[in-house]
């Protein structure tokens, strides 16, 4: 029974130390998320970057920052206790991106190739 | 079920031959295979919010002569309320470590102190909902509200419940120790708080900030 509880310890110490991260780990996930969002909100409010480009900007400042948070404070990885879950996480932003990117798609040739120019609400219902 | 768990209170106190929810399965197979299973309805979470995104981006534009995200977003206040989010999120990380280390105390603490960033966080959203529909610029008002309302509002419906869940575990980590249950239940509970965090991130971004472009 001893034996038994003190492996189990062991076992616990060991999976701790993988998958749960350390103070310096959520240290530097929550520095990165607070520089990452101040450039994200500096970017929109400060009139720095060019008009066309804040768009790319605050959209790859919002991956790298969920990249960072996924890997700092969901300790996600390819180490072996988070492969599935990572697998699976993959399999996901996949399913995501098909459903996004496909709505929009669909629904912006649908805009582009049915709806009659510069047709406001009211000129919408004047025609039923 | 907490019973059991109430009658070993020390973290490591396995030796209860009668605690089916102890170490000898509980945290080798049984809270790992729970944890798993946890993520996995994260993940199907993550397919309603991205089908509520999808929705939002198709309607964006759809103002029908109201107003549009520059008339009515301020971003400073969006910007207090992700910093509260994000706090609470890192809070929370410093729960599970007093967890890792057995500190109850520490556990209890810091799980308080996420509970009133995210309180903070929610109170925010309600004051600016509270503030648009009394503009006239309510869920009814355009297609764009309709969605908007739709998408903040099933974020801070899974914050609100996020919020119960942590007074729940405040109490039965105080009664009850760091137990195995206890664990269990604070490491789904950490997935599902950081999970929102990452959803956050996406509606500041391709919501208010992008809404204002």
């Amino acid at each position: 029974m001893i034996d038994r509880t003190s492996s189990l310890h062991g076992a616990h110490a060991a999976s701790h130390e993988t998958a749960h991260g350390d103070l310096p780990t959520y240290l530097t996930g929550f520095a990165l998320s607070l520089a990452l969002t101040a450039l994200s909100f500096g970017a929109v409010m400060s009139g720095w970057i060019p008009h066309g480009m804040i768009l790319p900007a605050i959209t790859v400042l919002a991956l790298v920052q969920l990249i960072v948070q996924l890997v700092f404070f969901l300790h996600l990885g390819a180490s072996r206790e988070q492969r599935s879950n990572t697998v699976i996480l993959t399999l996901t932003v996949l399913l995501v991106v098909v459903i996004v990117g496909g709505s929009l798609w669909v629904m912006h040739n649908a805009n582009e190739n049915m709806m009659p120019q510069q047709m406001t609400p009211a000129a919408a219902m004047a025609h039923e | 079920m907490n019973i059991s768990a109430a009658a070993s209170p020390g973290a490591h106190a396995p030796s209860h031959g009668h605690d089916r929810h102890g170490h000898d399965h509980g945290h080798d197979d049984g809270a790992s295979r729970t944890v798993y299973g946890f993520w996995l309805y994260l993940m199907s979470d993550c397919l309603i919010f991205a089908s509520v995104f999808a929705t939002f981006g198709v309607l964006a534009g759809s103002y029908a002569g109201g107003p549009t995200g520059k008339d009515l977003f301020d971003l400073p206040y969006v910007g207090v309320e992700t910093l509260l989010l994000l706090v609470s999120s890192f809070t929370f990380g410093l729960a599970t470590l007093g967890m890792h280390a057995g500190k109850k105390a520490q556990v209890v603490a810091w799980l308080v102190v996420t509970f009133l960033f995210g309180l903070g966080f929610i109170g925010m959203e309600v004051h600016e909902f509270a503030h648009l529909i009394g503009e006239g610029a309510g869920p009814d008002r355009s297609a764009f509200l309709s969605a908007y309302f739709t998408l903040v509002g099933t974020h801070g419906l899974h914050v609100t419940v996020g919020l119960i869940w942590l007074a729940v575990m405040i109490h039965q980590t105080w009664r009850f120790g760091l137990d195995g249950v206890v664990r269990r239940r604070i490491a789904c509970l950490s997935l599902f708080w950081h999970f929102l965090d990452l959803i956050w991130i996406c509606v500041f971004t391709f919501v208010y900030l992008r809404g204002v472009l």
